[in-house]
Parts: C-alpha cells; sequence; structure tokens
C-alpha cells in the first residue's frame, strides 16, 4: 500500500479528472470499493488488473455510463453531479472502445468528422436552408478531421468505409476520430489489443507523444506497453485500488506482485520477447 | 465530364447544389402539370404527397435507424388538420392551410417521437403501428368535428388570379382547381427534397446517422441520443403532415378509410424498394407504387385479358417486383447500385496500392473487435 501514499508526489500538473471514494455494487457484487484516483495534465496513467478487476467499470463510471452507487466525481475540482456520457466531449474528454464502435455505414472521413462535432456550432435550421455559415463550418470541419487522419498517417483511407479496411487501420480510424476532438483528456480502452509489436511500438510513441496536448488514461493488458509509456499506475484487484506509482514502484509492490503481476513481470525478464506471454 | 467553372463554383456548395436540383425539378413539375391530361396530374399529384410522405419516412427510418410503421397516422392529422381549416369558411390561403397540417403534424410528431426515443426495433415498431391503427379512430370518436365514418369532404381551393394567368401564358387555357392543387404538390415535393438534402448532408444528418450505426460511439462523440432522435421523428411527422394535407386537396375527401394500415405499409414498401436512407430511392419507391399497378393493369388490358383479369394483375406484378427487389437487391434499387460503385472504387483504390501489409491481427482479434 505504500505506493498508493506516494501519489501526491508524481503529480505535477493540475488536476483534471478526480475519483473519490467511488463505489459501483451490481447486485450482491462490489465492482469498484471506494476507488480514489485522479490524473493531471499532461500526464499518462495506466490502469492495470487482472480481468474482472474493475477496470472497465472504471472506465464507465469516468464517462458517466455506470452512476457509482457512492463517491463523486470531480473535472479540473468542480464535483460533476450528473455526468452524462453525451457531456465529455464538450468537457474535453474523447475515450475509445474496446470494440472501436465505428459507424459502419459512414465512411473514415464521416466517422472522425462526427468526432469533431464538438467543434460545431451550426444547428437545425441553418443545415436545413443550408445557410453559407453552415457549409462553412461543414468545409472547416471536413479539414480539421483530414489533418487527424494524416496525423495517423491514414489519410489515403478518407472515402472508404471501415468495413473494408484491415484492424489496425480500423483501430487508427477510431483514435483518430477521439483525437479531433482535442481534448484535455483521452481514455483509450485496450488501444493494444489486436496489434503486432511493430504497431505497438508506434502506439507507445505516439501516446508519449500526446503529453503536450492533453492527459492520457489507458486500460491496457500489455504489460510492456503499459511499462514503456505510463508515467503513473494505477492497480485494481477486486474493485479495489491495491497501488498506485510510477512503473518502478508498482512493479516491486508486494501487493501487486502478489495480485497479478509478479506473473507477468517474472515472465517478461526471461523472455526476451515480452509479448509473445500475452 | 468538365464543368463550367461557374456552375462548379455554385455546385461546390450544398446549397447551390440542390438549389440547381430544385430549380430543375420546378422546372420539370410545370412542364409535366402544364402539358399532361388531367388524370396524368391528378396520377402525379398522388405520386406527389405518397413521395413527400416516403421521403420523410426515409430519412427516420434509413439515416436515423427508427422504423416507423405509423406514419398514415401523421398523414391522417395532416389531412384532418387541412379539412376541417379549408371547410371553415375562414378563406385562408392553401399554403396557410397546408402550414396548419406541417404544424399539428409537427406537435404531435413531437409527442410521439419523445416516446419513441425510448423504444428500440420491434417495440418501435409495434408502438407506431398501434398509431396507425388509433389515429382514424379518433374520426370516429369526435364524428362531430371530423365527420365519422362518412369523413370530410374537402372544398376545392380558388386559383389564385396570378396563378391563372402564369399558366394562361405558359398553355393558354385556364387551369382547373385541380390542376393548380397539382401544380401544389408537385412544387411541395421539391421543396421537401431539397430541404431535406440539406439536412441530410448537414451537421444533423450526420449527427443522426451515428446514433444509427453507434449508440455509445454517438454520445462519446457529444451526441445526445434522445434529442437527435426526437428532431429526425418530428422532422418526419411534419413531411407526413404536408403529405396529408396535400392528399386532402387531391383526393378531395378525408375519411378514416383512407388511412387505414395499408397505407402506412405502402410508405415502408416505398422506401424499402427505392433502399433506405435514398431520397432518390424514395421517389422511385413512391413512382412505383403510383404508377405500376396502372401500368399492370393497362398491359393486361392490351394482353387481351379482361378486365377483371386485368385488375388482378396489379397486384401480382406488385408482389413479383417486391420479391425480385429483395431477393436481386437487398439494398433496395438506389442502395443497390451506391454498393456497386462503392465496390468497384475499392476494387480500384486495392488495384492502385502497393502489395498488403502482412502483419495482419490474429484473426481471433478480429472477431472479437467486430
Amino acid at each position: 500500500m505504500t505506493a498508493v501514499h506516494a501519489e501526491a508526489q508524481h503529480d505535477t500538473g493540475r488536476a483534471l479528472l478526480g475519483l473519490e471514494g467511488v463505489t459501483v455494487r451490481f447486485g450482491g457484487i462490489t465492482a469498484l470499493s471506494e476507488v480514489s484516483l485522479d490524473i493531471s495534465e499532461g500526464r499518462v496513467l495506466g490502469v492495470i488488473g487482472p480481468n474482472g478487476a474493475g477496470k472497465t467499470t472504471l472506465f464507465n463510471v469516468a464517462c458517466g455510463f455506470q452512476r457509482p452507487g457512492e463517491g463523486r466525481i470531480t473535472w479540473k475540482g468542480e464535483q460533476l453531479s450528473r455526468l452524462r456520457p453525451h457531456d465529455l466531449a464538450g468537457l474535453g474528454i474523447s475515450r475509445t472502445l474496446q470494440g472501436l464502435g465505428l459507424f459502419e455505414r459512414m465512411t473514415v472521413l464521416e466517422n472522425v468528422t462526427v468526432g469533431a462535432d464538438r467543434h460545431a456550432r451550426a444547428g437545425f435550421w441553418s443545415g436545413l436552408l443550408a445557410l453559407p455559415g453552415s457549409t462553412r463550418e461543414e468545409t472547416a470541419l471536413r479539414e480539421r478531421s483530414m489533418a487527424a487522419l494524416a496525423e495517423l498517417g491514414i489519410a489515403e483511407h478518407a472515402p472508404r468505409y471501415p468495413g473494408s479496411l484491415p484492424y489496425a487501420i480500423r483501430k487508427k480510424v477510431a483514435l483518430a476520430r477521439a483525437l479531433v476532438v482535442e481534448p484535455e483528456l483521452l481514455l483509450l480502452d485496450e488501444p493494444a489489443s489486436g496489434l503486432s509489436s511493430d504497431e505497438m511500438a508506434e502506439l507507445g510513441e505516439l501516446v508519449r507523444g500526446l503529453t503536450d496536448r492533453m492527459a492520457v488514461m489507458l486500460v491496457e493488458h500489455h504489460m510492456d506497453l503499459v511499462m514503456s509509456v505510463c508515467d503513473d499506475i494505477a492497480v485494481l484487484d477486486f474493485g479495489r485500488l491495491i497501488a498506485r506509482g510510477t512503473p518502478d514502484e508498482v512493479r516491486e509492490d508486494e501487493a501487486v506482485v502478489a495480485a497479478y503481476l509478479g506473473d507477468a513481470v517474472s515472465h517478461a525478464d526471461a523472455s526476451s520477447d515480452p509479448v509473445a506471454g500475452s | 465530364m468538365q464543368q463550367p467553372q461557374a456552375l462548379r463554383r455554385v455546385t461546390d456548395h450544398t446549397l447551390g447544389r440542390h438549389l440547381v436540383v430544385g430549380a430543375v425539378g420546378v422546372v420539370v413539375v410545370v412542364a409535366l402539370m402544364s402539358f399532361l391530361g388531367s388524370f396524368r396530374v391528378s396520377q402525379l399529384a398522388s405520386f406527389s404527397y405518397l413521395a413527400i410522405a416516403a421521403a420523410g419516412l426515409t430519412v427516420l427510418t434509413g439515416l436515423n435507424g427508427q422504423l416507423s410503421l405509423g406514419h398514415g397516422a401523421f398523414m391522417a392529422i395532416g389531412a384532418y388538420t387541412a379539412a376541417v381549416l379549408q371547410r371553415s369558411d375562414s378563406g385562408l390561403p392553401v399554403v396557410v392551410v397546408l402550414l396548419g397540417a406541417v404544424v399539428v403534424a409537427t406537435l404531435v410528431g413531437a409527442v410521439v417521437g419523445m416516446a419513441a426515443a425510448r423504444l428500440h426495433g420491434p417495440y418501435l415498431a409495434g408502438a407506431t403501428l398501434a398509431l396507425a391503427i388509433a389515429v382514424p379512430g379518433l374520426a370516429i370518436f369526435w364524428s362531430d368535428l371530423l365527420g365519422g365514418e362518412q369523413g370530410l369532404t374537402v372544398p376545392l381551393p380558388e386559383v389564385p388570379g396570378w396563378f391563372a394567368d402564369a399558366v394562361f401564358f405558359l398553355t393558354a387555357t385556364d387551369p382547373s382547381s385541380s390542376r393548380y392543387v397539382a401544380y401544389l404538390a408537385g412544387v411541395a415535393l421539391v421543396l421537401v427534397l431539397v430541404l431535406l438534402a440539406n439536412v441530410s448532408s448537414s451537421r444533423v444528418g450526420r449527427r443522426w446517422k451515428a446514433v444509427r450505426d453507434d449508440e455509445v460511439a454517438a454520445q462519446l462523440a457529444g451526441i445526445d441520443l434522445g434529442r437527435a432522435r426526437v428532431l429526425a421523428f418530428v422532422v418526419s411527422a411534419a413531411c407526413a403532415g404536408l403529405a396529408g394535407g396535400l392528399m386532402a386537396f387531391v383526393v378531395r375527401l378525408t375519411a378514416p378509410s383512407g388511412f387505414t394500415l395499408t397505407l402506412s405499409l405502402t410508405l415502408v414498401t416505398a422506401i424499402v424498394l427505392g433502399g433506405l436512407g435514398s431520397l432518390a430511392g424514395a421517389l422511385i419507391g413512391a413512382a412505383l407504387l403510383t404508377f405500376l399497378p396502372q401500368l399492370a393493369t393497362g398491359l393486361g388490358g392490351d394482353l387481351g385479358l379482361t378486365d377483371v383479369q386485368a385488375a388482378e394483375l396489379a397486384p401480382l406484378v406488385y408482389g413479383v417486383v417486391m420479391v425480385l427487389v429483395i431477393l436481386l437487391a437487398p439494398g433496395g434499387l438506389v442502395g443497390t447500385v451506391r454498393m456497386r460503385q462503392a465496390r468497384r472504387a475499392a476494387l480500384r483504390a486495392a488495384a492502385a496500392a502497393p502489395a498488403p501489409q502482412h502483419d495482419a491481427p490474429p484473426s481471433s482479434e478480429r472477431e472479437r473487435s467486430s
């Protein structure tokens, strides 16, 4: 538990998202138990834990999909009392989904333009009458979306439909849709799943490159990615936060080793290719 | 294919492009309505109001993913509103009467839409189906105002002087009231199509499509699901209301028997035949439903069938077309053409691109993601 108390020293920037004493129960099962966690500007926070530890529930609470039974959520120090998922983008939080959730019957460009909706103002009437302001704004949104696609190197796929693209590209489309929001906090739900080791290394570099623009919080199983990319790591086990600290601190925390990490770390040390074990 | 510079500048803008198409549409309407015989003109008027309702429905079902089996109810609301206003001897211009029909249908659509936004798939279909059955019943319940089973006859509107002058200038004949109504219906159709095309290609339409394709991702993009759904429903109900108002003038009678469940299902049939979500598809579907029965009957007569046999040919041809479209073009007529274009474009892109990458993910991951 020492790592949990040491967390204050690691935080440098302003606190963005904060969870305080969050508890979620599904019937008799406690999915999250008094979890307190915060993430500051420019930091990368990894949330890890064995299957069923409550990582996804934690994300869902942070996104307003799951209302906590107890505890509160704060954004930049202010309490979010009735957080609904569609408020997130406006606050400056965007999230990718494990299942990608791409709009299958819209082109790649349209998919990303939906993400850019936060930057749009045109209402129903200007759309109905196709007023010049609405058309200008549409052009600006398209340019913004093309820039987001270009940043990830997938601009040439803009007119395609997601279903016709390889998984790794689809994944980048989903990421572009989250980045075009220009969030202050980016939540990544298993960003590395299904990626090759090269693609994973590229992803790691990309995430580190984002930190001058936004904070990143990610749920991930690939331990080597988490260890190399994250500034801080929070470890969940059976809905409890059992450790919080730098990768080195977490790696050596006894509670963590006992709960989860021991296996993976010894495996990673023993094998030259840590991905193979996961 | 090289367009002149000025035309391209116009067509680059959404409004410009749709206005050009709309202007062409109005010219076509005027030409057809002026020179065709009165039977064809009344057929075109029926086609126009059916197409308006179908266009509204295809926006709701195709773009927003809400299936309504009850749009006939909104047509009934529009028709009865128009009939009551027109009979009130208030001398309101037809356009005002039609606007009244739109407003009332819009208000009812907002209420129903709020309920519909909470329902999904078969539940929404069931609820709207109940609406289609219940609303014509109200006419019997309030028979003093709405004329009960007999319905309300709708007095023909007076032809405005400027309109008569314009038609006389074009065709050297005095237009009848029914021809005036047909002009109105045709122009209204063009107007509705331009407005719906604007909305579909705007931010609003994109939000509707996002809600249709993935609710969770749409919410994360900042879209309020309920508001998007209610708005789509209201737009669609407004179209049905206008269609109903025009129907009252074209048919000249508004009675419960005109708004049976068949009418609602006809609209669904039209948009499925044409291709969900496509305005052109709604037009084609409505045209098929309006003209195919007469064509089939006429053809039967030419082939030497008796009148009764020829009349029986219409539902047969109709059913065969339906089966063929579903078998051969499951995306509807327009949808299938578009799919074929997309596939060809993808093939062309694949042929132009360098050799595919070899680091594809393991198939199990791919399955999990879908």
